[in-house]
């Protein structure tokens, strides 16, 4: 085929994506803030996404702080003690912390919201709640993005806490720091405006999360395999944003003239 | 005249480059019950998706009451629809709730009716199904094929709709329940004083709930009147679907 015609298929099937995803977006939005807002949903999903994501992100933190830890020990001969507990305090905070645990969570969550209003979809749920005149945005994708937003930064704190902890352990355990001087070298070189950069950074990948997982369900179609690509794409996209997003964000909260 | 309950004019509906519908017309008086028939495929349920604004016809007007509702903003749909009973083919139950909740959940969401007494209602009208206490607490998976059909027409009809779609409420149901469904389906229309509009390949069901019967076929209703003239529509078309024949002027698209 003529390689024009292929990049301008390809064009036009990228651009009529990102529109069709605005405009899910502008319908999703709006349903987030005007009632009727389903409490006892939006509570269910908290326990579903935050929750239940806990083991999951607490592991990841843990071996990514004590791998970092390990990393920075190698090959630093003099002042490891206060280089260790910093770069890992320092790491976890800004960077690792959040965009680990929105990775897993990412894994675990999108594909599932993806995969069951994929399902809801081909199986015509969707279009029951129609005709029983409830609105699907503000009984399906609300609650999941309010849950999503709302639990995203708790994991990435807990995420936080436990990530220093692998270091602290990895430090003291197998490269003989002494504990007290650890903590206090963390407590020492951990800023709050790093701390609370990570958990907006979090917020705004609980949204990517849901959205990433509720658009590719919510137009998923043909049966068993349209619902197993909808979960694929919900993944992978939502990865691919959330290092992107996390890319833009930090620019701007550590960027160029700071 | 009293305004129809719904009105269809010149309904097209394309997916691709595939016509389904190419001008349906189709009037449903109030108090009125209309049977769908017609080969499978020919756009029979999509012509009540497109009613119901599951689906957005290309062309054509579609009137609830008098009322346009091709191009209706989503608020405004919410109150259509609120009109609407609607039982699916494949019954679309929500799996992620117990039987009861599904059949209340129009009382609930819809209603603000409180949970205790919307299962009140939804365990009646599951009895008039056929369906007892115990299934209720089942989830939808747990249920057989028919039964999920009757969970579906209890759903339907829990609200009190002024207008109840049917898509083959009989499918699936053995000939003695089948009957029980037709019973049932009379007795709520003349009972609530509703209009129906109901899809089905069984003619035993069509002729017993029918008052009207239209026949779509490529896209258009060939024909349509009542029930007592179906035997001596002089339609070869309609006469052989409703005698079943494989001979006549539909062809099926097999290759032989
Ligand atoms: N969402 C859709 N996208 C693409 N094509 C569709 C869609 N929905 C229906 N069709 C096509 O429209 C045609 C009519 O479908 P419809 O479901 O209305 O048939 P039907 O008359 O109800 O048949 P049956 O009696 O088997 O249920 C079919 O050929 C189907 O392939
Ligand atoms: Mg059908």
């Amino acid at each position: 085929m003529n390689p024009f015609a292929l990049v301008g298929r390809f064009t036009i099937v990228f651009l009529s994506e990102i529109g069709r995803l605005a405009e899910f977006a502008a319908a999703a939005v709006p349903s987030i803030f005007v009632p009727p807002i389903y409490l006892r949903l939006t509570g269910q999903q908290m326990m579903r996404i935050g929750y239940y994501s806990l083991p999951v992100v607490g592991l990841t933190a843990f071996f990514t702080g004590g791998a970092l830890a390990l990393q920075i020990a190698v090959g630093t001969t003099f002042g490891a003690e206060t280089l260790v507990p910093n770069v890992v305090v320092l790491g976890i905070t800004r960077e690792l912390g959040p965009v680990m645990a929105g990775l897993m969570v990412a894994g675990r969550v999108s594909a599932a919201i993806a995969a069951e209003l994929g399902t809801m979809r081909v199986t015509e749920q969707i279009d029951a709640l129609v005709t029983l005149s409830t609105n699907p945005f503000k009984y399906l994708v609300a609650p999941r993005i309010i849950a999503a937003v709302l639990t995203m930064p708790l994991l990435v704190a807990v995420a936080d806490v436990i990530g220093v902890m692998g270091g602290w352990v990895v430090g003291t355990q197998s490269l003989g720091f002494n504990s007290a001087v650890y903590i206090h070298n963390t407590l020492d070189y951990m800023k709050d405006s790093d701390v609370i950069s990570g958990l907006w950074k979090a917020a705004a990948f609980g949204f990517i999360i849901a959205l990433m997982g509720c658009y590719h369900g919510y137009y998923s179609r043909g049966g068993a395999q349209g619902v197993g690509s909808a979960t694929t794409n919900a993944v992978v996209s939502a990865a691919i944003l959330i290092l992107a997003t996390n890319y833009a964000m930090t620019s701007f909260f550590f960027g160029a003239g700071r | 005249m009293t305004t129809p309950k719904i009105q269809l004019k010149g309904v097209t509906k394309r997916f691709g480059s595939k016509v389904v519908l190419d001008g349906v017309d189709l009037t449903v008086e109030a108090g009125e019950s209309l049977v769908i028939i017609g080969g499978s495929g020919t756009g029979k349920s999509v012509t009540l998706k497109c009613i119901l604004g599951l689906l957005t016809p290309d062309k054509g007007s579609i009137k609830v009451d008098g009322q346009e509702v091709t191009r209706l903003s989503s608020s405004a749909r919410e109150q259509v629809n609120r009109k609407f009973g609607m039982l699916f083919q494949g019954a679309a139950l929500f799996d992620s709730l117990p039987v009861w909740e599904n059949v209340a959940f129009a009382l609930i969401q819809g209603r603000g009716l409180g949970r205790s007494e919307a299962k009140k209602i939804a365990l009646e009208k599951l009895a008039k199904v056929g369906l007892t206490k115990d299934v209720a607490e089942l989830s939808p998976a747990e249920l057989s094929g028919g039964m999920q059909k009757r969970v579906g027409l209890a759903r339907a009809i829990a609200a009190d709709p002024e207008i109840i779609f049917f898509d083959e409420p009989t499918t699936g149901l053995d000939p003695i329940m089948a009957d029980v469904i037709n019973d049932l389906i009379v007795k709520t229309v003349k009972d609530m004083g509703v209009t129906t509009l109901s899809i089905t390949h069984d003619m035993v069901s069509a002729r017993k709930i029918a008052d009207k019967i239209a026949m779509l076929y490529k896209g258009k209703i060939i024909w349509c009147g009542p029930k007592s003239e179906i035997d001596r529509s002089g339609n070869e078309f309609v006469d052989q679907f409703i005698h079943g024949r494989a001979d006549g002027p539909i062809k099926m698209e097999i290759v032989r």
